[in-house]
Formats: structure tokens, C-alpha cells, sequence
């Protein structure tokens, strides 16, 4: 299986304090990899680096074979990366289907166009879409009146609206109760998996880890100090001192 | 001390609480448990008035102060510590102390600053330091101190040990139990349950804004259940 | 020359001192309440006629005179925490355009009581006993008054540290500058810390104003002359940076003093008057100072802030029958006008098609764009001035003059635009306000090509346009179709890219949306638009000024215009647009106080509506539906 995401040597220091140091790993199409690692390890500084949204210190970022470090955001995501946000961004001032037409809209680079209502734009394609993540019935709604777990599914419309091969998203489930959590990362699993969308995802429910993520990273201190399946990283003796143990005596 | 009968409260349009009821005794400490996002730090918001209840009773010392303002609330001795600390940075560690500051009162402890430099002698070292300058761990300690400082008789504590290294973690337990032996009244917040139960006498569990358990640690450390729905990570 | 280098020095800095007593009050009042207190120039100006009263009636003595400029300025701190007592206290709840919106009809209240209290004759107060002669630097007399100017600056500097850094009022309005809440939680009472930051800006302020008293005339301009001196120095130095404000007022006062100085000057062959760039020169320094260093001299970057127009908006819903059908109704009325009157109310329906673009054209920059622009009137001046020039001077039919407005006034924006997308919220709007203040002192200064301060007069329309049912009609059928035109670009892609980058930029971003450039050509289509108001205003009145298309009052109108209808809607600066115009006009014949009647009606509607008329009639039918 050749990789769809190869990261090498990623590097980023703030002031002088290294979040990130020397982390590489690879994804291949298809694959759940988790990022995990206790508050403050790096993993949201690596995130921002690979989305383009920080400039990397060092390292390369290669996607599909072309180098995504000093490109900006929307640079990215016009080579096929979606991505989801920790906290939720949505346009708040748009419908549910709104949301994910702009997203179509702009996929097919059609964002100057001034005399053609938006509505008819890509309806039936917004629709199938928001019918995979099961908010068809609420296309209608306002983002701000959604609940949180439903922008989630929003969102995860919306990354899938430019056709991704690779997804990255941040806590996907921060915020959710527990039943949701479950059902929106194996609505998300079974999604990539029939696209065979690569998925980078960050996340502090271990469940939703142990159950969806093939492979699982974990950063402490900036590094990478495990990688591997579920079980062996599980069955680490530094991740349970760093992160697993700590996190609650049961 | 502190007592909170049938409280609602929404953010827009998402129920946030529903019907939740909890009480803290004199010199008790209690905690309220919960994953991210349950409704803990909005409790704590909505006692010390920052987030106005939509219904409820929440009576303090003797005082209806569901309508009061953060600063009456505060006056009448109830100290609220903020989970993001919200230390003023570009205020030094003493001036942040002196924000803090107000007249000693009847039936709690009195807080000096060398007192509270005892309590967390880190501080001790750094009092012209600005806020913002410090590291995570003392800053949590300021903002405990700062708290101090309006000699409360009970303190609302939002997550006290998120995001500190565990060597913090047990000075901010034993800290917590100092403050105990004092007489003052604590109604924190925790994810953590190891650290909830070294510090706290009885527990309620908090999900999707309902109260779904009560009971001493005890208790709670008997019901594997109730901990593996609503506390397993 | 030496010599004349330390005079203007010196001239600088004592300019600076009144820029920094001004500015400074600005920047604690915003720092602590977060309200951009549009009314402290009417402070300003308040301390000046204040201490003219008040020496007139002590006496011109040492004692009356320094007596009447302590007073002055503590009359000024009680009307100052009046005000946050009575009104600001009810609306730092309310979106800050809305704050801005009764600051500013404050200022209009004030000003006429002055005119009621003092009247309009420009008042010359007495020279400072003691201190009327001069003494002699560098070979030169220099007025021994701006000495003692020169050090009030320092010295109030100096206060103002010990007051904020070694006591515990100062102490806490340090903390709640940066966290307000949190300073409640701790049992302070804000209201009272609220009300005593406010009452000592205002207290800055008036002092300001009355130490000016020998130097400069009471003058009922002083107000917004003031006030835009005052934004300029506090964004330069960096918003609530009070060492900031003094080097700004130094650096800004010394640069106005040099040009005054090297006066005009030969440059590879042709002269260039610096004396006249002494109008411009400070909105050049802030212009610079925004792009290279936007959180200002001494500020601390803040995190991306927007001026937040209001609570989150509801989605676009395309108009129903009924309201099309009252739409065409509507212009059908409208088109079928002249066959009723041809008299004065065509005028004056003239006068509101043309402000309806304009308002409607800054509601596309400022709603669905979330730009907020203190300096809309340079677009409506450049199109005005566009159509006026290239009539007389290039000789265009006005036809084709006209078609060009909007094109010069596109021109215009994109290149203010592109500086301005850079920025975001207050700062945003400032650097909007210098471009408009920069245009509008070119054009005042020009006088060999833009007629100055006169303007251009016989900018009349073609013959077949002349009669006024004919120029009615021309206005209708252009902005109808121009509002038409913005309403239909809202609902389509560029629309909606528009409020993508407003509501999330990190999301529109992550969606391939280059938020800048949509913003940047948003810019383009408000400036056109109101460009185009601008030709159709030129043509009507057949002269235009300075002071009637480009300068900040304009801006303002167009503000308060589609504040008044509410920033959420998409008819509410049309409605907005029509009462303001339609009421300025009764109220402006009826009354000599028109300002007064008119920024009391803001104030009541600031407090009674805070979402506009409009939205709040939408949202009283929305909660009868709801019912």
C-alpha cells in the first residue's frame, strides 16, 4: 500500500520551546490513524503544520507526492485534503445545505460568479451528501440553531465536498455524549472506507480511538514516542506512564 | 453553605442544565464530576452569576442570589476560581493578589498575602513577575490565591488540576485539603477522578446537564457502573 | 534654519501635549469599556467654551484663569459620567456599531446645546496671565503659554502612571481593561470603576479643550476636528496603550510642525507645498503605521477582532410573492410620482434615492462583507468629484460623465481596499476613516484643479435630463437597478463567498475561499456603487463641495442610515436611508436644533431597538408567527 501522506522530520518551536520535534510518519489511502497524547504534547501544533494554517520550523510534508509545507489553507485543500475543525466552524448566517453548497461551489471554482442564485447551485449533489451523514432532514436549518453534535455532521459534509483523499480532523468528537461519539466516528469510518479517504484524527476519547483508529501515533513532549496498532500501543509501557495511566485510576 | 434547587440555564438555544440540584455543607468539599462539555463549568458560571439560570433557586449563606450580580455574589463571600484561570497578565503577581483583595469577614478564614505565599510558596519568589509570565502550574496557584485574597467562606474551583503536571497535581491536592483544615467550603469540578477523590468528601456526576448520581467517594468508588457510564475514558 | 528647526520642534511638541490630553482619554475609556467613545471631540469641545465662561465670570487672573481651566475640566468629568451613568451603562450589552451610533448622537446633542448655550459666533478667550509674552529661543520670541504646554504633557503622563500603577483604583482598572468579568467575580463593582474611567476621560478631554483657550478660538467644528485628531493618535499609538498615545501626539505633532516649517519648496522643478500636507500628514502616518504594524506603535496584537455588527444573522431567504409583488407595486408608485408633483418633494425623493444606494452600497461592505467603514464618503466624493471633473475639465457629455463615476470611485476603493482587507475590526474601520480623510484633503487643498474648498459649481445634467421629473426618473430607474444589482450578487456565489469570510474565515479559508481577495472586491462593488450615488448627487444639486460629498459627517450619515434600518436586513438601509433624509429634512426646516432632535431620536432608538427598525420589526412578526 503506497502512502498517501508521508511526514518527515516535522519540526515547530515557540520561543524557544520545541512543540513539535523530529516526528515522521506515514498514511496510506484508506487508513484511520490516530494522533494521541496528553494536553499540550503537539498535537494540534502538528495539525496546524500539516494544514497549512502554522509554517513548519522543518520537515516536509508530502501529499501524494507534493509538498504541502508553505502552502496556504486553501491552498491545501484545493489538492484534496478536507478537514474538520476541534471547535466547529460553520457559517453560521447559512443554512445546513447553504454550508455545504459553498463548499461545492467553490470545489468547482465558481465562487465569482454574481448573478446566479446560490440556492440553485449543486442542490441535489448537497443534498446526497448531507443524506450520507444523516442531516438531510434539517438542510433547511440555520447552522446556529444546530446542536453540536449535528454541526459535527456538517462539517464532516462539507470535507466531503472537494472529493478529499485525505481528511484531517481535530477531536472530531470533543464535545459530544458518549452514543454520539460512537456513531459519528463509525458514520466517518464507514465513509472513508467506501472512498478510501485517508483520515489523520487527533481525539482524547480513547473508545473512539480503540474502536475506529487502524493505526494509532502518540506525541509527548513534541515527540513521537509509540506508534503501531491499537493493541501494541495500548500495551506500552510509556503511553500508559504518559498518558493512558494518568488519566484515571480505574 | 451553598445550596442550588432545580437550576435551568441555556446557551442560545441549547439546554445546557436541567433541573439540576446540588449542596456543599460548611467545611465540605464536593465535587462535580464529568466528561468535557456535561455542563460542570456552566454550573459553576451560573452560581456565580456569569451565566443567568433561566429557572431555579441557587441560596447562598442564607441569600437568594440566583438575580445578583458576580460582584455581589462575591461580596457575600463566595470566591469563584476560573477554569482558563484568567490571570490578569500584565498585572504582576502581587497586583493580580490585589485585585483579589477585600475586607476580612466574619466566619472565614482571613487571607494575607504571606499567608497564601505559605500555602504556595512558588508565588513567594515571584511577586513582581507579571501574570502572563509565570509557568501553567503557577498560575493556577495565583489564580487560587487571588481568590484568596476576598477571604470567601466557600470557593467554586473549575478544574483545578486540567492541564498541570502531576507533581502540580498533588500540590494542588494537598493545597485543596490546607484549605479544607481552614473550614473554608469547596465546590470543584473535576474530569479527574483520582484527583477528585483525594481531595473530596462527596461526589455528584453531571451528564448532559443532569445530575445522575450522588453520593459520598465511598459510594462512588463501590458503583463500577455508574463510573463506567459516565466516567470511563 | 537651525533655529527655525527648533522653533517647529518645539511648535510640535506643544500641539502634542493637547493631541495627547485628547487621545489619552480615548484610549483608557476604550481600553476598560471597550467603547469607542465617538463623543469625546464634543468633550473636548465642551472643556473649551467651558473655560471661556467660566474665566469670563472668575476674572482674568492667575487664579481665574488656572481656577477656570480646573473647573472646565471637572464640569467636563460630570457631564462625562452623567453620560455613562444614564446612557452607556444601558448599552455595553448592545453590538459596539450601536455604542459607536449613540457616542455619536451624543455628539450631535452636544453640539447644539453648545450652539443654544454659547451660540455660533466663534469665541477668543483671554491670554494666560503671566504667562502672554514670549521669550526668546534660538534667536526667537516663542510664546511662553506653549512652554508650559510642552511640560503639562509629561506631567499629566506622569500622573496618569502613578495613578494607574500605584494605586488600587488604578490597579483594577489595569484588570479590567484586560478582564472585565473576572474583575467582577473578584467583587468589584465595574458600574462604579465603569463610571470613574469614563468621567476621568472626559475629564482629560475637557482639560484639553481648555487649555487650548488662549491659543485657539472656541468654534462649534472643534468637535469632529478633535475627534478624528484623537482616533488618529490613539490607533497610531495602539489602542489603550497610554504611553503609546503620547508618542503618537509627539510624533504626529512634531510631522505636522515640520511641514508647517519647511513650507513650500522646490522639488525637481516644481513646488510642493508641505505647509498643506499638514491636514493629510497624520491619516499618512496612520495609514503606514496600520499596514506595517496594525495592533499600533506600542499595542499589544489582539487575536483577529471584529467589529461585531450584531448577533448572528439568519439565513438569506429569497423575497416571497407578497413582498415582490409589493416591490413592483412599490416602484410603480414610485415611477408614477412626477404625474403628482413635480415640486419639491421630487427634490427631496431625489435626495433619498441617492442616499438609499449610498446607505445600501456601505450595508454590502459592512453586513455581508463585516467591514465596517468610517469613510464610505470618499466613494460617494470620488464619484461626485469623477462625473464633476470630467465634465468640466476633460469636457465629457454628461452622459458618459456620468457612467464614469463609479468607475473612478471603483478605482479609488481598490486601491484603499487593498491596504484595508489587511485589517479587521476598529482597526479596519480607522484606516477607512484616513483614506477618507486623505481624499478629502486633496481634494480640499487642489484648488487649481478641484476648485478647493468652493468646489466645482454648473455641474448640471444634459439638456434632455434638465426637468426634474426627467432626472427623478433617471435616479429611480439607476439605483433601483444598482440596489437590485447588490441584492442580487448577496444571493449568489460572490454573496455568499462574502459572508463565508465573515461568519468563519478559518472555515472559508479551509473551503478554498481566498477570503481577502472576495473581500477586496467587495470593496470594489461598495465603492462603485457609491460612486455611482455620487455622479446622480453632482447632477442634482449642480455643484458639489468638499465638505457636501467627501467629508467625515457623510460618512456618518451613511452609518447611521443603515443602523437606523438595522445591518441584518437587506431593505433596512433603504428604509434607514429614507427616514434619516426624510426626517433631516422636516426637522432641518422646522428647527434650528436639528442635531439635538436628531440624535436624541438615535438615542432613543439605540436603546428601544437595538437591531434597527427593521429588524426589530421582523423580529416582533417573527415572535407573532412563533405565537
Amino acid at each position: 500500500m503506497s502512502a498517501v501522506l508521508v511526514v518527515s522530520r516535522l519540526a515547530k518551536s515557540f520561543g524557544g520551546v520545541h512543540a513539535v520535534r523530529e516526528v515522521s510518519f506515514e498514511l496510506a489511502a484508506g487508513e484511520l490513524l490516530a494522533l494521541i497524547g496528553p494536553n499540550g504534547a503537539g498535537k494540534t501544533t502538528c495539525f496546524n503544520m500539516l494544514n497549512g494554517q502554522l509554517a513548519a520550523d522543518g520537515g516536509s510534508v508530502r501529499f501524494e507526492g507534493r509538498e504541502l509545507l508553505g502552502l496556504a489553507p486553501r491552498a491545501v485543500w484545493r489538492l484534496g485534503v478536507g478537514r474538520t475543525f476541534q471547535i466547529t466552524a460553520t457559517f453560521a448566517s447559512m443554512t445546513v445545505r447553504e454550508n455545504v453548497q459553498m463548499a461545492l461551489v467553490s470545489h468547482r471554482r465558481r465562487l465569482r460568479e454574481w448573478w446566479r442564485p446560490t440556492a440553485r447551485l449543486y442542490r441535489e449533489e448537497a443534498d446526497r451528501l448531507l443524506g450520507r451523514v444523516g442531516m438531510l432532514e434539517q438542510a433547511g436549518r440555520a447552522c446556529s440553531v444546530l446542536a453540536y453534535g449535528d454541526l459535527k455532521r456538517v462539517e464532516l459534509a462539507v470535507a466531503l465536498a472537494n472529493e478529499p483523499r485525505l481528511l484531517l480532523m481535530d477531536e472530531p468528537t470533543a464535545g459530544m455524549a458518549p452514543q454520539e461519539r460512537i456513531a459519528l466516528m463509525a458514520l466517518t469510518a464507514e465513509i472513508v472506507r467506501e472512498r478510501r479517504i485517508a483520515v489523520l484524527f487527533t481525539e482524547h476519547d480513547m473508545d473512539v480511538v480503540f474502536a475506529h483508529a487502524d493505526r494509532i501515533i502518540v506525541l509527548n513532549r513534541g515527540r513521537l514516542i509509540a506508534a503501531g496498532a491499537p493493541a501494541e500501543v495500548r500495551a506500552s509501557a510509556q503511553v500508559q506512564q504518559v498518558y493512558l495511566g494518568s488519566r484515571g485510576a480505574h | 453553605m451553598l445550596a442550588v434547587r432545580h437550576l435551568d440555564a441555556y446557551y442560545g438555544r441549547a439546554h445546557i442544565l436541567a433541573d439540576l440540584s446540588l449542596a456543599v455543607g460548611t467545611g465540605e468539599v464536593v465535587v462535580l464530576l464529568g466528561r468535557n462539555g456535561a455542563g460542570k463549568s456552566t454550573t459553576l458560571k451560573c452560581i456565580m452569576g456569569l451565566v443567568r439560570a433561566a429557572g431555579g433557586e441557587i441560596e447562598f449563606a442564607g441569600r437568594r442570589i440566583e438575580r445578583m450580580e458576580p460582584y455581589e455574589i462575591a461580596g457575600l463571600g463566595l470566591g469563584y476560581v476560573p477554569e482558563d484561570r484568567r490571570i490578569f497578565t500584565e498585572l504582576t503577581v502581587m497586583e493580580n493578589l490585589e485585585v483579589g483583595r477585600q475586607a476580612p469577614r466574619a466566619g472565614a478564614p482571613a487571607w494575607t498575602p504571606e499567608r497564601l505565599f505559605s500555602l504556595f510558596p512558588n508565588l513567594a519568589e515571584m511577586t513582581d513577575r507579571p501574570g502572563g509570565r509565570i509557568s501553567g502550574g503557577e498560575q493556577q496557584m495565583l489564580t487560587i490565591a487571588r481568590t484568596l485574597m476576598g477571604n470567601p467562606s466557600c470557593i467554586l474551583l473549575d478544574e483545578p488540576s486540567e492541564g498541570l503536571a502531576p507533581v502540580i497535581v498533588d500540590q494542588m491536592a494537598a493545597a485543596i485539603r490546607s484549605l479544607k483544615a481552614e473550614g473554608l467550603s469547596v465546590l470543584l469540578s473535576e474530569q479527574n477522578l483520582h484527583f477528585a477523590t483525594e481531595v473530596s468528601d462527596r461526589a455528584y456526576i453531571i451528564e448532559k446537564g443532569r445530575i445522575r448520581f450522588a453520593g459520598t467517594m465511598a459510594a462512588l468508588a463501590a458503583n463500577e457502573d455508574v463510573r463506567a457510564q459516565y466516567l470511563a475514558v | 534654519m537651525l533655529s527655525s528647526f527648533f522653533i517647529q520642534t518645539l511648535n510640535g511638541l506643544a500641539s502634542a501635549s493637547t493631541l495627547f490630553l485628547v487621545a489619552v482619554g480615548l484610549s483608557l475609556i476604550f481600553g476598560v469599556t471597550r467603547i469607542v467613545n465617538f463623543a469625546h471631540g464634543a468633550l473636548y469641545m465642551l472643556g473649551l467654551y467651558a473655560a471661556y465662561s467660566l474665566i469670563e465670570r472668575l476674572g482674568v487672573t492667575p487664579l481665574g484663569f488656572w481656577g477656570g481651566i480646573a473647573g472646565a475640566a471637572l464640569a467636563v468629568a460630570v457631564v462625562g459620567a452623567l453620560i455613562e451613568m444614564l446612557i452607556l451603562r444601558r448599552i455595553y450589552h448592545v453590538p459596539e456599531l450601536f455604542q459607536l451610533l449613540a457616542t455619536f448622537a451624543l455628539t450631535l446633542v452636544i453640539k447644539d446645546a453648545v450652539l443654544w448655550a454659547w451660540g455660533a459666533e466663534d469665541l477668543l478667550g483671554p491670554r494666560a496671565p503671566g504667562l502672554r509674552g514670549s521669550v526668546e529661543l534660538f534667536g526667537k520670541p516663542f510664546p511662553q503659554y506653549d512652554l508650559a504646554l510642552i511640560a503639562i504633557g509629561p506631567a499629566v503622563l506622569g500622573a496618569l502612571w502613578l495613578l494607574l500603577n500605584r494605586t488600587r483604583w488604578g490597579t483594577l482598572v489595569r484588570a479590567a481593561t484586560q478582564d472585565r468579568e473576572m474583575v467582577g467575580a473578584l467583587g468589584v463593582n465595574q458600574k462604579w470603576l465603569f463610571t470613574g474611567v469614563f468621567a476621568l476621560g472626559a475629564f482629560l478631554a475637557g482639560l484639553g479643550g481648555a487649555l487650548q483657550i488662549p491659543r485657539e478660538p472656541a468654534q462649534l467644528f472643534l468637535d469632529l476636528a478633535a475627534i478624528s485628531d484623537a482616533f488618529v493618535v490613539v490607533v497610531v499609538g495602539g489602542l489603550g496603550s497610554i504611553p503609546g498615545a503620547f508618542l503618537a501626539a509627539v510624533i504626529i505633532g512634531l510631522i505636522k510642525a515640520y511641514c508647517v516649517g519647511v513650507g513650500t519648496v522646490e522639488l525637481f522643478g516644481t513646488t510642493f507645498a508641505f505647509s498643506k500636507l499638514t491636514l493629510v500628514a497624520e491619516f499618512i502616518v496612520m495609514a503606514i503605521v496600520l499596514v506595517l504594524r496594525p495592533q499600533g506603535l506600542l499595542g499589544r496584537p489582539h487575536g483577529l477582532q471584529r467589529v461585531a455588527a450584531a448577533h448572528v444573522e439568519q439565513p438569506l431567504r429569497p423575497a416571497g410573492r407578497a413582498l415582490r409583488s409589493a416591490a413592483i407595486v412599490g416602484l410603480a408608485a414610485l415611477a408614477a410620482l412626477p404625474l403628482a408633483t413635480t415640486g419639491y418633494t421630487l427634490v427631496l425623493m431625489i435626495d433619498i434615492l441617492v442616499f438609499a444606494l449610498f446607505a445600501a452600497s456601505l450595508h454590502f461592505l459592512m453586513g455581508p462583507g463585516g467591514m465596517v467603514s468610517f469613510g464610505h464618503a470618499a466613494y460617494l466624493g470620488l464619484g461626485a468629484y469623477g462625473a464633476g471633473l470630467l465634465l468640466k475639465a476633460a469636457g465629457w457629455p454628461m452622459e458618459a460623465a456620468l457612467i464614469a463615476a463609479p468607475l473612478v470611485a471603483a478605482a479609488g476603493a481598490a486601491v484603499f481596499g487593498w491596504f484595508c482587507v489587511r485589517l479587521s475590526g476598529v482597526y479596519l474601520a480607522m484606516l477607512t476613516l484616513a483614506f477618507a480623510q486623505i481624499a478629502w484633503s486633496i481634494v480640499f487643498q487642489w484648488d487649481a484643479f478641484t476648485g478647493g474648498s468652493n468646489g466645482i459649481v454648473g455641474v448640471w445634467p444634459a439638456p434632455w435630463l434638465a426637468p426634474r421629473p426627467a432626472y427623478y426618473l433617471l435616479a429611480l430607474a439607476l439605483c433601483g437597478g444598482a440596489i437590485w444589482l447588490l441584492r442580487r450578487m448577496l444571493f449568489a456565489p460572490f454573496g455568499y463567498a462574502l459572508r463565508a469570510g465573515r461568519d468563519s474565515p478559518l472555515r472559508a479559508d479551509a473551503i478554498g475561499i481566498d477570503v481577502r481577495r472576495v473581500q477586496w472586491a467587495g470593496f470594489v462593488v461598495a465603492g462603485a456603487c457609491a460612486g455611482l450615488a455620487g455622479g446622480l448627487y453632482a447632477f442634482s444639486k449642480g455643484s458639489i463641495s468638499p465638505d457636501s460629498t467627501m467629508a467625515v459627517s457623510r460618512s456618518i450619515d451613511a452609518l447611521v442610515m443603515v443602523l437606523l434600518g438595522g445591518v441584518q436586513t437587506l431593505s433596512g438601509p433603504v428604509v434607514g436611508a429614507a427616514l434619516f433624509t426624510w426626517l433631516q429634512d422636516l426637522v432641518a426646516r422646522g428647527t434650528d436644533y436639528w442635531r439635538a432632535v436628531l440624535g436624541g431620536a438615535i438615542l432613543v432608538l439605540v436603546l428601544a431597538f437595538p437591531q434597527g427598525i427593521v429588524g426589530a420589526l421582523r423580529a416582533w412578526s417573527g415572535a407573532r408567527e412563533q405565537r
